[in-house]
């Protein structure tokens, strides 16, 4: 019982992990029709960023507080100097340059930083376990990330429901030339959005950092599964990839829990243990073709255009 | 005129290169280069660069032509390059290989051809048995060696139960069966992650703790090691349950691990400070040629398959084409190899001793490994039997 406790726990954080990834994702990609793949590469800068400015400050809170503030402005310069161009391109004209994007932030790392990755250590209160219920102890820095992450989606919620930019981003997801031809700023919105969804990357990144290494391309596995999300949850909608984010992430850890001892119980030991990881890593594909032959627009998808 | 006096000089140049080349020991150089595990390759790739030094660059008075290749760690990509190397390279030997997965996927290209190669780090259970060549020479190990020692020193530790975790892949598999092989206790689990790609090992650290096993042991080379032990300290499950590793913790992670290695014993074939003349001059010149670096077992390695190389030419006097000739040396392990003396098995494989490893803090406070102890004095992989060579 505790296991599974434990284990949900796990898929919850994961999840939240990747809502912040593929929040940024599907603002993008949902107001802005316009496909980032570079997305991972600011996620990774996110890390880079705070491994940095962490060892620079000594302080942990301080530096991802400084390396948010960076991602987002490396994002709103990005936006302004390349990419704004790529707007009334083809996709594949975006998906070229944003490839290209990739490749040159990796080589740029490589270049600043070296091919070695980095560290971001944890400070001693993060590193001990925490007791949630009797008998169930979880590290305190993934219950951060449960808390944080979770904070973040109630704000954006906030943002986007109750605000008037929220409004806008909204009204941009729905019809782009009504709200330009209404006079609204909308090059100025679409930064705003591209820095937003840049912040969020960098956060997920940062905070993935300590549990994992920082090191070069570290985005582009992770934003395999992003694109998944914002594909189940439907493109251009928070709640969507709200849904989808814990979704992926339950189903993941869960499989990967507890899909050997079942396949154990039918086959054979090593059959079983062979076949269970390469079978539970493919249940979130399963579940995306699943749902894309019974709701194609998605689980949640944003108002029709 | 002018013009024509360019074209002679282009036609001489054309003329001299393939005579030079004809004249030279080429050599094919696989490993990963790119990625999260480039900083492996490039290990290799120093080590291997500092023995050609050490030989003067040149190998029975020829001089020693490399062609590195980058695998990328994908099985795929690797044996293309060691298409590459042996058809349109025509090289005399192919070294290399950090990944069971891609050495698997490029032997038969190498062994087809009769081309040498020499295997400086995989070493799938199947080239030690079955897939065993006169052509396949080893100067590291079969997979299931390193793992099988630490089985031992946990015996000796009187550990009890232990709980498994390892990488779907061919190494993964042979690493998880070596500990097997020789721990006495219990296995109460055994969990295989998704390779290379999964990071997080939240879900299977959970298992561990409820397993309520005595111990853990984990295969993770590269970054992963990284990853696996800053989630095994972060869990809280360092001050539990004690880990017991193979290629997990060296000098390539362990700046990136820190304090969270220390505690966490390894075993090796080799480490730094193993106390023979050549091992200390290797690991010196290291220093002054790569400054800021630290030589691995890896690196050990290629310079161990390069000094291989130079023994097997010098016995035939640079007569490439007496194969068996070169076979025949290298059987004997004419070499000083940087891990002390040793020899190969039927199967080309070393029989050799496996050390216990510790991390320390040396003179300048920076964490190194040290040698404890010797686990087990010559030993031999147990699938030499398998191999059909005699």
């Amino acid at each position: 019982m505790y296991l599974v406790v434990e284990q949900l726990l796990n898929g919850l954080q994961f999840g939240l992990l990747l809502f912040l990834l593929a929040a940024g994702l599907t603002l993008v990609f949902g107001i802005m029709d316009f496909v980032n793949l570079a997305h991972g590469s600011l996620y990774m800068m996110g890390a880079y960023f705070a491994a940095t400015f962490v060892a620079w400050t000594g302080s942990f809170v301080l530096g991802a507080l400084m390396a948010l503030g960076a991602t987002l402005l490396l994002g709103i310069v990005l936006e302004y100097v390349a990419l704004r161009h790529l707007y009334g391109r083809d996709h594949l004209d975006q998906v070229l340059a944003t490839f290209g994007l990739i490749l040159f932030f990796n080589d740029a790392v490589r270049l600043i930083w070296g091919p070695a990755g980095l560290a971001l250590p944890l400070p001693a209160w993060l590193t001990v376990p925490v007791q949630i219920i009797p008998g169930v102890y979880y590290p305190a820095y993934r219950l951060m990330i449960i808390v944080v992450a979770l904070a973040v989606a109630a704000l954006l919620y906030l943002v986007v429901m109750r605000t008037r930019v929220g409004m806008l981003i909204r009204a941009g997801a729905s019809n782009r030339e009504m709200i330009g031809a209404l006079g609204i700023n909308i090059k100025l919105l679409f930064t705003l959005v591209f820095g937003l969804g840049a912040a969020l990357a960098g956060l997920a990144g940062l905070m993935q950092a300590p549990i994992l290494t920082v090191q070069i391309g570290m985005g582009e596995n992770i934003l395999i599964l992003a694109f998944v999300i914002i594909v189940i949850g439907g493109i251009g909608s928070i709640r969507g990839a709200f849904m989808a984010a814990l979704f992926v992430g339950i189903i993941d850890t869960m499989g990967r829990a507890f899909l050997p001892d079942l396949l154990r119980k039918v086959l054979s030991g090593a059959a079983a243990s062979t076949a269970a990881p390469a079978l539970s890593s493919m249940l979130i594909y399963l579940l995306m073709a699943i749902i894309l032959v019974l709701r194609p627009e998605g689980l949640f998808p944003a108002a029709k255009r | 005129m002018k013009k024509t006096f360019w074209l002679a000089g282009a036609m001489a140049l054309a003329l001299a290169q393939p005579a030079t080349a004809a004249d030279s020991v080429k050599i094919g150089f696989v490993s990963t280069f790119s990625g999260p595990t480039a900083v492996i390759g490039n290990d290799m790739r120093n080590s291997f660069e500092l023995a050609l030094d050490h030989l003067g660059r040149k190998i029975d008075g020829k001089p020693v032509e490399v062609i590195y290749e980058d695998d990328q760690q994908k099985p795929d990509v690797g044996k293309q390059k060691t298409e590459k190397l042996v058809q349109s390279d025509k090289v005399d030997f192919i070294v290399g290989y950090i990944w069971s997965n891609v050495l698997l996927a490029s032997l038969k290209t190498a062994v087809d051809s009769k081309t040498f190669l020499i295997s400086a780090n995989a070493g799938p259970s199947q080239l030690a048995g079955e897939l065993c060549s006169p052509y396949v020479f080893s100067t590291s190990w079969q997979n299931d060696q390193t793992p099988a020692a630490m089985g031992l020193y946990m015996n000796q530790k009187g550990v009890k139960s232990v709980f498994l975790i390892g990488p779907n892949y061919a190494a993964g598999k042979d690493m998880l069966a070596g500990v097997k092989s020789t721990f006495k206790g219990e296995v109460v689990g055994e969990e295989y992650t998704v390779w290379p790609s999964q990071l997080d090992f939240s879900a299977e650290l959970t298992k561990a703790r409820n397993s309520k096993a005595e111990s853990i042991f984990v295969f993770y080379p590269g970054a992963a090691g990284v990853q696996f032990l800053n989630q095994y300290a972060q869990a809280g499950i360092k001050a539990q349950i004690p880990l017991y590793t193979a290629f997990t913790v060296d000098e390539l992670s362990l700046p990136l691990q820190k304090d969270n290695a220390i505690g966490i014993p390894g075993a090796q074939e080799w480490v730094n400070d193993l106390p023979n003349a050549e091992n200390k001059k290797f690991v010196e010149d290291y220093h002054k040629k790569y400054p800021g670096l630290r030589p691995t077992y890896y690196g050990a390695q290629a310079y161990d398959a390069a000094q291989l190389i130079n023994s097997a030419v010098v016995a035939v006097k640079g007569d490439l084409t007496k194969k068996d000739a070169m076979k025949a040396e290298m059987e004997k392990a004419n070499f000083k190899s940087l891990r002390g003396p040793f020899k190969y098995g039927n199967n080309h494989i070393p029989i050799q001793n496996f050390y216990l490893q510790d991390v320390v803090k040396d003179a300048d406070g920076q964490l190194s490994l040290k040698t404890v102890a010797t686990i087990v004095k010559d030993d031999q992989d147990k699938f030499h039997d398998k191999c059909p060579m005699k």
